[in-house]
């Protein structure tokens, strides 16, 4: 008798869950319905435009243009219909269930906030794909740091510094490229510093990356106040690298503007994401890096030096964050503002995280935040009725969501964040 | 012909102990000779030493006659030398071929991992010695058992001559200990030499050519297998003449201390591991709980002291339920814990041996004065109990992490019996201890049942539970199926409920008893 009281209870617990997901679904439907879908006047348009204004690069495709109401009214209709299939079936994939409700949600509130006007949709994507750029970095910084068991959170101070030194060298050589490689050497000096903490020294790496933090913040904001600002003519006006459009690639729709017309640093980022995911799981190299960070002490005894492999990632981190923080300058307005990263550094690190420390998960999730930095921008443009403080909330508010929601089938290499001991 | 390896006048020195003292030992080709001796006799040390993890203050290591140096695992490969660890040194989330390639990675079209090559010599070595391991399989998926042959391939892949097994049989089922037997007898019969270390003496017997016995950092003795005995070596293991018999007089059962009835509870991946369990305890007897394990022991240990929910069922002791009782409301209760992993749920590792002590007390007095710890009191407390339970420890101040597991559980146990207790809840109180150690919490645990306190004993030791208990339970899929008084009670009869093997049928096959009165413990 009590093991069929049992079951029941078993069977019910499972029965809940299914009936708060599909719950879940039914309210976001209907959140479609009541915040986008009322007072619209029939017979207004959205119209998305696939090929950017006066761009003569790609081949023009027609615009996609979307009645309002009706459009709504479907997308909310989507999400009624999972649900219900959730409740009536259940459907396994929290993921699946999580991205439908995402995509008809934002896409509602496109179309409702864009109505009756008309939005660059490629321009918005393209722009989602520069602002994931220094995110992106920052989280491949993280990853091959953390690989190696070395957390490392002080990539915003790295970037800071990279920042300033880029746009100093470039400013002061009359050279880009100058200010380029100087970012990078910069972030290899500030994380060298952290790795002798971290691995020669043993300190707390969380400890000593708040250090690198403290110290990156107030060291560029000290010699921005002092120098930067006042002599910014000489040391402050660098330029940025210009767009370079990549001839054949460019000229295919949509995804011509939004990849292949970009500037050399988000170049340098695809390419450092596709370099370092080939290298982590089919090289020497990425084999030694995982087993340091999973189990150092089998790795040592197979005569792997876990110090050495400790230090060459963390300082190629650095390069890789120097990067990143070349980008907020020389990459994007060619002068630095004191603490102009803004917590990208951070975001970075949840970046790293969701993307279960892989290479091409960050950038996936770095995208996630890139989009919801340049929505902002975009809404502000539009003039939604949404204040502009809540609208500029958005790329910290998608970080919260995701750390508190989403992760959890994430696996964080077993030894990370602990100083090895060599007997 | 030189022996293959030969050490001679090993010294190592740590801060205040000398874990090796002057020690000669040799290995002839083709054979195994095995390390024996208690924990913290310095077996570990020594084989560290030979695979350049530690670096010896004095000596000379001969390989094939000729003096080497090793000062780093990466010199111990290279001549001939492989270990496989007593905690395996293998990455979980890794395949069986990523495992065995680390630290020797081949190389195909200049930077890419050649993981075809490595698969197929793993496929060629698990022929060769019968070590059948699938490569792309990932580790953490394998039973131990599969994850100890990857660590043999892994071995064997560098080309060892001579390997080294740091106590191989401790995490293994009785059934995985003779595949790795006969793994090993498959290496020596093809010219390999092999170190064994354990401290199991029925094992040594069983496989090793020569004994070299090991104590307190000094070799005692080399002995030839053939020649030896379990008791004779016992005696040079520990330095003494050992019981290798518990002693007991008759039980004089009295008041039902712990009842339960028919209890149900879940394991942490929400199974229910104990299925309807009752019975009872009575004061002044041990209770054996024998089974297999994984056949819900665990969960009703947590359950009784308080660390799992109970799903239904009932459980009282003394007469007042305490189904709903916090951990410390059962323990002020009088129930002392000495529980399964002593690690996990019986010791703070990082604090001193005296703040372990008093764990279950700190917060009354004389221990403690309003919020103030008294800790004049708890040091002299506690050097009272290291003095009587004979804790080798160098202070009371060191943590308890930095203690061999031996002197952990006597932490343990010198905490729960030094305040008044009714019931003691044993969980594989002897789990990996040696000769020495085994002997003293066993004749511990029977002092406290003849002052009168009820014990529930949980083992998968069959030899353990025969030779404590009075009377004996067998749980079988979370639900005990006979309860057998210990003094008859025959192993046979005992293994076949284990199981599973209904107690009618059973008695068909075995008889239930016979007329031992004295079993002997094996180790």
């Amino acid at each position: 008798m009590t093991t069929n009281l049992v079951q029941k209870n078993e069977k019910k617990t499972n029965l809940r869950n299914r009936l708060a997901a599909g719950i879940l679904l039914l309210v976001a439907g209907l959140a479609i319905i009541l915040l986008f879908g009322l007072n619209n006047k029939p017979g207004l348009y959205t119209t998305f435009r696939l090929t950017p204004q006066g761009d003569k690069n790609v081949i023009p495709i027609p615009d996609l243009v979307l009645p309002v109401q009706p459009a709504i009214y479907i997308l909310a209709i989507v999400a009624f219909f999972v649900g219900g299939w959730q409740l009536a079936r259940g459907i396994r994939s929290t993921g699946i269930l999580a991205g439908v409700v995402a995509f008809c949600f934002v896409a509602a509130f496109l179309i409702w906030a864009a109505r009756d006007n008309s939005m660059d949709l490629v321009g918005m994507m393209n722009t989602s794909l520069v602002r994931a750029t220094p995110i992106a970095l920052a989280a491949l910084c993280g990853v091959i740091s953390e690989r190696t068991a070395v957390i490392n959170i002080g990539i915003e101070g790295i970037m800071l510094v990279s920042a300033l030194a880029s746009v100093m060298v470039a400013t002061l050589m009359h050279n880009l490229y100058a200010g380029l490689i100087a970012g990078m050497l910069a972030g290899m000096i500030v994380a060298g510093l952290h790795a002798i903490l971290c691995i020669k020294f043993k300190v707390d790496q969380i400890i000593s990356g708040v250090a690198v933090n403290i110290v990156g913040t107030g060291a560029t904001s000290f010699i921005s106040n002092r120098y930067m600002q006042v002599h910014a003519e000489q040391l402050n006006n660098s330029g940025v690298f210009p767009n370079i459009p990549i001839p054949l690639l460019v000229k295919i729709p949509i995804l011509g503007p939004v990849i292949f017309e970009n500037n050399l640093i988000v170049y340098l980022m695809l390419i450092l994401v596709a370099v370092i995911f080939v290298l982590l799981f089919y090289t020497r190299w990425g084999l030694r890096t995982r087993a340091v960070g999973e189990h150092p002490k089998a790795a040592d005894t197979l005569g792997v030096n876990v110090y050495l492999t400790r230090y060459v990632n963390v300082i190629l981190g650095g390069l890789i964050a120097g990067v990143g923080g070349a980008y907020f300058t020389i990459g994007s307005v060619g002068r630095f503002d004191k603490l102009m990263t803004a917590g990208k550094g951070f975001i970075g690190l949840a970046a790293m995280i969701f993307g279960n420390w892989n290479p091409i998960g960050a950038l996936g999730s770095s995208l996630i935040f890139g989009f919801a930095d340049s929505l902002q921008v975009k809404m502000q443009i539009l003039k939604t009725p949404i204040p502009s403080e809540f609208l500029q909330m958005a790329p910290y508010i998608v970080t919260i969501i995701v750390m508190a929601g989403v992760v959890g089938g994430v696996h964080a290499p077993a030894a990370d964040g602990t100083a090895y001991e060599k007997q | 012909m030189p022996p293959v390896l030969e050490l001679r006048g090993i010294t190592k020195y740590f801060p205040g102990v000398l874990a090796n003292d002057a020690i000669d030992l040799s290995v002839e080709k083709g054979k195994i000779l095995a390390l024996l001796g208690e924990n913290g006799a310095g077996k570990t040390t020594l084989m560290n030493i030979l695979y350049g993890l530690y670096k010896p203050d004095k000596g000379q290591i001969f390989i094939n006659g000729e003096e080497v140096s090793i000062h780093d695992p990466s010199d111990a490969i290279a001549r001939g030398i492989g270990m496989v660890h007593q905690h395996f040194m293998l990455i979980p989330v890794m395949t069986a071929t990523e495992n065995v390639m680390l630290g020797v990675e081949p190389i195909r079209n200049g930077i890419f991992l050649d993981k075809a090559r490595v698969a197929k010599r793993i496929l060629e070595i698990s022929k060769q010695y019968d070590l059948e391991v699938d490569p792309q399989a990932y580790i953490g998926d394998l039973p131990v058992g599969a994850q100890q042959r990857v660590e043999i391939i892994k071995v064997l892949y560098r080309q060892a001559d001579i390997l080294i097994l740091d106590e191989p049989t401790a995490v293994l089922t009785p059934q995985e200990v003779e595949g790795l037997f006969k793994v090993l007898r498959s290496l020596v019969a093809n010219g390999k030499s092999v170190i064994f270390i354990t401290h199991k003496l029925k094992e040594v017997l069983a496989i090793a050519d020569t004994i070299t016995v090991l104590r307190s950092g000094r070799v005692v003795g080399t002995v030839n297998a053939k020649d030896a005995s379990q008791e004779k070596l016992a005696s040079m293991m520990v330095g003494r003449e050992v019981n290798l018999v518990v002693r007991k007089k008759p039980a004089s059962p009295g008041a039902v201390v712990l009842s339960v009835k028919d209890l149900y509870v879940r394991d942490e991946r929400k199974n229910l591991t104990v299925n309807g369990a009752s019975f009872d305890v009575r004061a002044g007897e041990v209770m054996g709980v024998a089974g297999v394990q994984g056949n819900g022991q665990t969960e009703l240990v947590y359950a009784l002291t308080g660390l799992a929910p109970v799903v239904s069922g009932g459980i009282s002791i003394m007469d007042k339920p305490v189904r709903h009782s916090s951990p410390r409301d059962i323990l002020e209760r009088g129930v002392a814990h000495i529980p399964e992993d002593r690690q996990r749920h019986g010791l703070i590792l990082p604090f001193p041996v005296r703040d372990n002590l008093v764990l279950c007390t700190y917060y009354q007095p004389p221990f403690a004065k309003g919020l103030a710890l008294q800790q004049k009191v708890i040091i002299e407390m506690a050097g009272k109990l290291v003095d009587q339970f004979d804790v080798r420890t160098p202070s009371v101040f060191v943590p308890v992490s930095t203690l061999s597991g031996g002197n952990q559980q006597k932490v343990i146990v010198a905490r729960e019996f030094s305040r008044p207790i009714k019931l003691l809840i044993a969980s594989q109180p002897t789990r990996g201890l040696d000769v020495g150690s085994i002997e003293y919490i066993h004749n511990r645990i029977i002092e406290k049942r003849d002052e009168g306190t009820a014990v529930l004993l949980v083992s998968p030791e069959l030899d353990e539970i025969i030779a404590l208990s009075d009377r004996i339970a067998v749980m079988y899929k979370g639900k005990i199926v006979d309860i057998l008084p210990a003094a008859k009670v025959k192993k046979t009869f005992l293994g076949l409920l284990m199981a599973g093997v209904k107690p009618s049928e059973a008695l068909q096959e075995a008889p239930a008893t016979t007329q031992e009165t004295e079993v002997e413990r094996v180790f």
